[in-house]
């Protein structure tokens, strides 16, 4: 469910960190809740953005979600295979559904955020 | 003090399915199962069963019901023969859309309404009103008392028919009856809104899990209001609340042809004809757009930088993997072929008006 390699945001994205550059996407219980994904509003490459920024929304059949990036920097990919299969998003939200590749400006925030035994119970608590 | 909602007699089925569950016209009602988009393609490939309990259900019983109904609807009601249904509208003095309804005419003398869930209490106190001018009127509303799934889709034929052992074979579209299934009095009319072939199934409250049941043993996929909007979406159908209300009237709505302007008078009709006289104010416009952002309701639609309308609904199409949309734009602008721009919260989506349906399902 909650992948302990990645680090997670109270707002549901995840991070992946391979040495300066984060992927980011959302987590199985953002992606359950949004239900079928049918469009994701992704930033250009080379846009920066602060940390827990608005950086792109996430529709579904019922809903709209903001996107909020977990650590400040620049985007340097953007998953282009959402456009024609934005359910990759519920089908793989780890692997297949990444939003998009950060260059970390300041690489110290990941510590910031949660672990996934701590999302875990932030999730329970809500719930 | 929040009000409690009201549950159908499926209502522990759904929760036991692990359905969605949300507040829907003060019913707690499952939105979907496995999922809308999969919930969508079930019915347009296979068939799938719909809890529309929460619709009203209201018979009408007396040698004044047909006139009533005749005069309270936009279609012809009078002229419908027993077992016959018919689509149409209630409409207001002004030619408002108080409810789009389903008469069937059931005896003689007795008629089955259906209608939104949304609007039975308005329905009901509007018939209820009219009740005293005609000759000898019962009218009984049967909601509570009753369930009512949808079973729709190209395999509901076969497995309703299974269902109630051949007594449905000759049963047409839009044709409805009284029947029996397993020893249970039944209604069940060939009518839908999902643009497939399908049946509407009444019994009473009691049996409903029972029924539910035997469909989903025969294959019935459980779906939910999330599929229930995406298909009649593509089948072009509208919604009230959405396409159609008090200030929309059957001609701007694209409704003309369940409006009997040239037969008996019906409240509204006056309205309809100087309508037809003097043009429309609006038309509705059906659109499609590539895939992208979803066009909501309200959304401003714009046409040569000025906004012209806004959307009724809009959504993705899973079985046209585009864009979907109905909403209201100045007459000429509705022409198949025009140029238009929604505004997508900032975000501007090209579109271009169609003719309706998105959808057709393969004639057999």
């Amino acid at each position: 469910m909650y992948p302990t390699d990645l680090r997670y945001h109270k707002e549901h994205e995840w991070v992946r960190v391979e040495g300066n550059t984060a992927t980011v996407g959302i987590s199985e219980f953002a992606q359950a809740e949004l239900g079928d994904v049918v469009y994701v509003d992704l930033p250009k490459v080379g846009t920066h953005f602060e940390q827990f920024a608005k950086f792109g929304e996430v529709e579904s059949v019922k809903a709209v979600s903001d996107l909020f990036l977990p650590v400040a920097g620049e985007i340097v990919a953007a998953n282009e295979k959402l456009a024609g299969s934005p359910e990759l998003v519920n089908h793989d939200p780890y692997g297949e559904g990444w939003m998009v590749r950060v260059r970390m400006a300041t690489p110290s925030q990941v510590n910031e955020l949660m672990s996934a035994e701590e999302y875990e119970r932030m999730l329970s608590e809500a719930h | 003090m929040p009000v409690a909602l009201a549950y159908t007699a499926l209502h522990d089925i759904h929760v036991r399915l692990r359905a969605r569950m949300v507040p829907f016209a003060g019913w707690d009602m499952p939105v979907q199962y496995e999922g809308i988009i999969a919930e969508h393609r079930a019915v347009r490939s296979a068939w799938g069963i719909f809890d529309v309990s929460h619709m009203g259900r209201v018979y009408l019983t007396g040698a004044g019901a047909s006139p009533l109904l005749d005069r309270l609807i936009t279609s012809d009601i009078a002229g419908l023969s027993q077992g016959q249904a018919r689509y149409g509208m209630m409409c207001v003095q002004n030619g408002g859309i108080l409810d789009d309804v389903i008469v069937l005419r059931l005896h003689e003398d007795q008629f089955l309404l259906v209608c939104n869930a949304s609007n039975r209490k308005a329905v009901l106190d509007w018939v209820r009103s009219h009740i005293p001018a005609f000759p000898s009127v019962e009218m009984i509303d049967r909601t509570a008392e009753t369930v009512m799934v949808a079973a729709q889709g190209p395999r509901a034929r076969q497995k309703i028919d299974s269902l109630l052992q051949g007594r449905l074979s000759l049963l047409k579209r839009y044709a409805g009856t009284e029947t029996e299934w397993d020893g249970e009095d039944a209604v069940v009319t060939r009518t839908g809104y999902t643009g497939e072939d399908g049946f509407e199934i009444i019994v009473r409250s009691e049996v409903g899990s029972a029924l539910w049941e035997q469909l989903m043993d025969l294959g019935a996929v459980p779906c939910g209001l999330g599929a229930r909007d995406t298909l009649r979406l593509e089948a072009g159908l509208p919604l009230h609340g959405q396409e159609i209300d008090l200030a929309t009237n059957p001609v701007e709505a694209g409704l003309g042809r369940f409006v009997k302007l040239d037969g008996a008078d019906f409240i509204g009709k006056a309205a309809l004809l100087e309508t037809q006289r003097n043009g429309l104010a609006k038309k509705l416009v059906a659109f499609k757009a590539a895939r992208g952002p979803v066009p909501r309701h309200g959304f401003p639609i714009l046409h040569e930088g000025a906004t012209v309308g806004h959307v009724t609904s809009g959504g993705f199409s899973p079985t046209l993997q585009i864009t979907i949309g109905l909403g209201y734009v100045p007459p000429g602008l509705a022409e198949p072929g025009t140029r238009l721009l929604i505004d997508a919260r900032g975000r501007l989506i090209e579109a271009e008006a169609v003719r309706l349906p998105f959808y057709k399902r393969p004639q057999s």
